[in-house]
């Protein structure tokens, strides 16, 4: 257990070295940073502002200040708002984290119903259909059903508002939009992991002893199907705060996304450096979490 | 309420075993879903090659006494712009069609790119292992950790399953070359998974660089694009709800069709459906 523990937790250390260097080089990507900064600027200024960024150091020296100030929460002040950047991302983070966890559940409480009762009566009108919603789901972009949701509920019925997140109706279109796009991934994986469960041995047995189906859907076959669940959800989650990027976009919902998005925008680059990296470390974190959990609470998996 | 439909899976439970070309091939078109994305796509594909020729507009052509012309069936609407113009009164057929250029052109390029790499760094982790699996597959797991490139994993699962079967063995045992058995016989087996992550993949694409044009890095503002188109739209949409709403039908009806062939792809060609 200890020794798979070690290895997972080296490569974790190696994919957070590997996000730094990608989040350290967003800088270095399109060249001379400076010279999108100022193009217009006299020489004399570049030089002084490289100076003041410290690029004029040789690359792995500024790779060791980058990530030395990563880890103190520096990122450098933000050019537009002339505050640091960590801490304007942070201040965000709760309304990108809140949207995320409100789609999860408006997801969840469609996909579980539909999903078991997909995979428990196969092949039914109701499967069926539920499949065409997958399909429909997975094809549409998330930007587009939040338009589109924005179109009919607060354009043409005028039931909630447009944009924002400040009263509690505004929040309803962001956390549905973003609900809508999670909900057919879910759908499939809930439909196919009760779909492995449902027909071993050990659900028969259950279904023999006389209990209900109910009590056997419930008790024993998804027990055995949520840890598959929750691990590939975990490991969505990545796409999960992507969408969340778009959404806010879309609602003008005030979240790291909006703020990120922006930035990159106005080449605002200690923002974009701070973001990125955040969002990332989130989703390399939560990826791990889920892996390690897996393990530890699937007995049937063999600890190499 | 719970109908059983007839069991079009008694059909394929019969033909179980390895799928040749020709089962595979009519177990693909037997389907009607798989049928209907196939023609989509040909109709899509069709009119993005041929969009200078048969869209009624120059897409860039601005026309102030024309702007927000509703669709030909709302009232004002006009036969000479079947689906309205926008806020500079430009056709939006003509944009849409020419906007079919870039999605489809992103769609396979990013597929293509991916496809070089991924089948090269699948195929190299999978054989060689050890170090360079190792290597490789950190090298996935932080590329994971921002967007996906789901390619790399599964030809290298792929091939990490095939390297330990008989038939490799056998070639190597007669002293039959690493590369010469990677490219002879490895990859061929690979193919089907191959082919069915990048079809999905296309519509991956498709979906990425309406994404990033809707945010306002994608390909610029030269040429129209569906991401683009949605997002100018966006701000016009109390008075103009074609103008997000119609880019946004094009990118559903293609990016379905992708992917109910892609699907279907995938049934045909697995051996172990049923």
């Amino acid at each position: 257990m200890s020794a798979f523990l070690i290895r997972r937790l080296l490569r974790f250390v190696v994919v957070c070295v590997g996000v730094s260097v990608v989040t350290f080089s967003i800088l270095h990507a399109s060249g001379d940073p400076v010279a999108l900064i100022m193009p217009e600027a006299p020489e004399a200024d570049r030089v002084k502002l490289r100076e003041a960024l410290g690029l004029s150091d040789p690359l792995p020296t500024q790779f060791v200040r980058f990530v030395t100030n990563a880890a103190r929460g520096e990122f450098g002040r933000s050019f537009f708002y002339r505050e640091p950047a960590f801490g304007l991302v942070i201040e965000r983070m709760p309304t990108t984290l809140a949207l995320t966890c409100l789609a999860v559940a408006v997801a969840l409480a469609v996909a579980l119903p539909v999903g078991i009762y997909s995979a428990v009566r196969r092949n039914t009108v109701t499967d069926h259909a539920a499949t065409v919603v997958v399909f429909l789901g997975q094809s549409m972009p998330v930007f587009w059903i939040g338009i589109m949701l924005m179109l009919l509920f607060a354009v043409q019925w005028r039931l909630l508002p447009v944009s924002g997140w400040d009263t509690w109706p505004s929040v309803v279109l962001p956390s549905v939009t973003l609900g809508a796009f999670t909900t057919p991934l879910f759908m499939r994986i809930i439909r196919s992991s009760m779909l492995e469960v449902i027909n071993l041995d050990y659900v028969r047995t259950a279904r023999a002893k006389g209990l209900s189906e109910w009590l056997v859907i419930c008790r024993h076959a998804l027990r055995n199907a949520a840890l598959p669940i929750v691990t590939v959800i975990g490991l969505q989650f990545g796409l999960l705060l992507g969408g969340a990027v778009l959404t806010e976009t879309v609602f003008a919902v005030p979240g790291v996304g909006r703020l990120l998005v922006r930035a990159i925008v106005q080449l605002d680059f200690p923002i974009v450096q701070a973001g990125v990296f955040l969002l990332a470390m989130i989703i390399v974190s939560v990826n791990f979490l889920v892996d390690v959990l897996y393990v530890y609470l699937n007995p049937t998996i063999r600890l190499r | 309420m719970a109908v059983t439909l007839p069991q079009q899976a008694v059909a394929y439970e019969v033909s179980v075993g390895t799928a040749s070309g020709s089962r595979a091939w009519r177990r693909f078109a037997l389907n009607p879903a798989a049928l209907a994305g196939m023609l989509i796509l040909l109709v899509v594909v069709g009119a993005a090659l041929a969009a200078p020729w048969v869209v009624p507009h120059d897409p860039a052509k601005q026309s102030l006494l024309r702007r927000f012309t509703p669709p030909v069936w709302q009232t004002g609407g006009n036969a000479a712009y079947p689906l309205g113009t926008d806020q500079v009164g430009r056709d939006v057929l003509s944009r849409i069609v020419h906007g079919a250029r870039i999605s489809l052109l992103v769609g396979v390029s990013a597929v293509i790119v991916s496809l070089l790499v991924g089948v090269t760094a699948g195929l190299v982790s999978g054989f060689v292992g050890g170090k360079v699996d190792t290597a490789i597959g950190t090298v996935v797991d932080v590329t994971l950790s921002f967007p996906q490139i789901l390619l790399t994993r599964v030809v290298r699962a792929e091939v990490m399953a095939l390297r330990e079967k008989e038939f490799i063995e056998a070639a190597r045992a007669i002293g039959v070359g690493r590369l010469r058995i990677i490219f002879r016989h490895v990859l061929p087996n690979t193919v089907s998974s191959i082919v069915v992550m990048s079809t999905l993949q296309v519509a991956q694409a498709i979906l990425a660089e309406a994404a990033l044009s809707f945010l306002g890095v994608g390909s610029g503002r030269a040429y129209p694009t569906w991401g683009q188109m949605i997002s100018l739209g966006r701000d016009f949409v109390t008075v103009a709800w074609w103008l997000p709403t119609l880019p946004g039908l094009a990118i559903l009806v293609t990016v379905l069709a992708i992917n109910l062939v892609g699907d279907r792809l995938r049934d045909a060609l697995d051996p172990r459906t049923t």
